[in-house]
């Protein structure tokens, strides 16, 4: 089960500005996600590797030279505030 | 019969034999997709396409695919032509370039008309979590298309276009190809590049192709895959596809993955698919019953997966760089505020999962475990191919659910992929076929197979199809 304090913690963690009522739902419906999930934590894995990716690739590697790329009008074509040729933010507290 | 009731391949021979151009052709799928009766578009180009049609007529020879129309799930990037995933988050939003999957299909004569609806970000299995829209199935307008390449799939089958483009994550592809009638494919993980696909579970996700023949998906992946220098874990393909042309089954060994054919799938359903199998068995395969003992719990292996991968995935949509933003006065506030506005409920839900799984101290009771759980299932698949060579179950647990079913329980839905995600879990290539009607609605049937083993998937689908001669037309549609 998830309490208030999780929902908060895992709220900021993923950026996430949540009301106190999005709160709520947010535990109930992830508490009764977690209890079909939770399957997954009584199975007998003893000395089963995990799997990240499921085609044997060796390293993909390619040379080291220039090639074209976005251009920087095209990289800042759709953002909310460009200055100089940069992306503007806010200020950090 | 209409231009938009022939299959892609009949209209390339219509193209190429003269008796239509590119431009009408075009028109034809425009002047529906203006009524779209079915919902299934969020953007239409009509100008690009219509002077893209008439560049491919003025060329001395025709390209392989034409000139005919195609629609692309808004979960692919298209260069200036607005790509929002479904998603208030990229409300507006133009690429800056084109996803590889399009742009080799461009090239080679496909005409885009346009980008279908979607559930947000891909997340969903009706379609009703797109920001923007419900789409309707065809086949029942109170019925929900499926998902999450529910517009694609819609169009398809409404005849919009005569074919499109979807993604396939745990069965975004073949759930609402089963759902519409139609046919979809999920080929083996890496077979296309995913360079312009707007990222869900990368370890997961694939492009695949929707049409109403076999034979014209194939032809629509043949033109997709390959290695591509921008996607890293594209594959070189080992054989060109070919265009299906098997007539029978004989020497065959179709498995019947029994775990799928039990609890949970619907009567009709499985009766659907209990005839497909008959059929094949008179077309000389041999049926033999399999087990996949982990199968069952690939969907809790799956909702820890693709959300964990989501969460990391998701964090690029900050508001800065691309797409709406709230304002505010420090950059956490914008950050929390507008990502807490823009996303909707169950992308937020999943991500809200995925954070959980990958916390400290949850990572090893959640993520780790399903990733071990994950070795488990492509064993068994592993260890199934040594007997048989194809496997068969229902695609989808139900025929299509009425709009608004299932929208309160996110597990509910959640169990709309129980007999897709197993093979997304195990990177293999799986198709949907229509099988049957269960009251009045497609039943689909899917086949999966070995890793690179497309071309015997496409064969053997397309033998079952010729003698299913499933009628892909919905009942009522508008001519």
């Amino acid at each position: 089960m998830i309490d208030d304090t999780t929902v908060r913690h895992v709220a900021r963690l993923a950026r996430l500005r949540l009301d106190d009522a999005e709160e709520q739902v947010m535990r109930e419906e992830l508490s009764g996600i977690l209890e079909h999930i939770d399957a997954i934590r009584a199975m007998d894995l003893d000395g089963v590797p995990p799997t990240t990716h499921v085609i044997e690739l060796e390293n993909v590697l390619r040379a080291d030279e220039p090639r074209p790329g976005l251009s920087q009008e095209d990289a800042l074509r759709e953002a909310r505030a460009v200055v100089d040729g940069s992306f503007e933010v806010p200020r950090m507290d | 019969m209409g231009l938009r009731d022939l299959t892609a391949t009949e209209q390339i021979a219509e193209l190429a034999a003269g008796r239509v151009s590119s431009l009408e052709l075009v028109d034809a799928h425009l002047d529906a997709i203006a009524r779209d009766d079915v919902e299934a578009f969020l953007a239409v180009d009509a100008e690009g396409a219509r002077a893209r049609a008439r560049e491919i007529d003025a060329l001395p020879e025709r390209p392989p695919l034409g000139g005919i129309p195609l629609g692309v799930k808004d979960a692919l990037s298209t260069r200036d032509i607005v790509t929002t995933s479904g998603s208030k988050m990229l409300e507006g939003f133009r690429p800056v370039y084109t996803a590889t999957c399009v742009a080799r299909l461009e090239q080679a004569g496909a005409v885009v008309v346009g980008k279908t609806n979607m559930d947000e970000f891909a997340m969903g299995s009706s379609t009703e979590n797109s920001a923007y829209k419900n789409t309707l199935n065809p086949w029942d307008h109170d019925r929900v298309p499926g998902g999450s390449s529910g517009g694609s799939a819609a169009a398809v089958s409404a005849r919009e276009v005569p074919w499109s483009l979807g993604s396939d994550t745990g069965g975004s592809i073949r759930q609402p190809a089963a759902l519409c009638g139609i046919v979809g494919m999920k080929p083996t993980y890496g077979a296309i590049s995913r360079y312009g696909l707007i990222a869900f579970a990368s370890s997961l996700d694939q492009v695949g192709p929707f049409a109403r023949t076999v034979a014209d998906a194939a032809l629509l992946l043949k033109h997709m895959v390959g290695r591509d220098p921008m996607d890293s874990t594209s594959l070189e393909w080992p054989a060109p596809i070919d265009v299906p042309m098997a007539t029978d089954l004989a020497g065959l060994r179709i498995g019947v993955v029994e775990e799928l054919m039990g609890e949970g799938i619907d009567p009709g359903v499985k009766a659907a698919v209990e005839v497909a199998l008959v059929k094949a068995e008179a077309l000389g395969a041999t049926i033999v019953p399999v087990n996949l003992p982990t199968a069952l719990s690939g969907l809790a292996t799956y909702y820890v997966l693709a959300p964990a991968e989501c969460s990391a995935n998701l964090s690029r949509f900050d508001g800065i760089r691309y797409g709406p933003s709230a304002e505010a006065d420090n950059l956490l506030d914008q950050y929390e505020v507008t990502r807490g506005r823009l996303f909707g409920p169950e992308v937020k839900r999943r991500i809200m999962l995925g954070t959980f799984a990958l916390a400290s101290g949850y990572y090893d009771q959640y993520y780790g475990r399903a990733q071990r759980v994950r070795t488990l299932i492509v064993r068994e698949f592993a260890q199934a191919f040594e007997g048989v060579d194809v496997l068969a179950s229902p695609t989808s647990p139900t025929v299509a659910f009425p709009i608004g079913d299932r929208t309160a329980d996110p597990y509910a839905m959640y169990l709309a992929d129980v007999c897709t995600i197993p093979a997304s879990l195990a990177g293999l290539p799986a198709i949907s076929i229509p099988c049957g009607l269960s009251d009045g609605l497609p039943v689909g049937l899917q086949l999966a197979g070995p890793a690179f083993s497309e071309n015997r998937l496409l064969d053997t689908a397309h033998a079952l199809e010729q003698v299913i001669a499933f009628d892909t037309r919905p009942p009522g549609l508008a001519t």
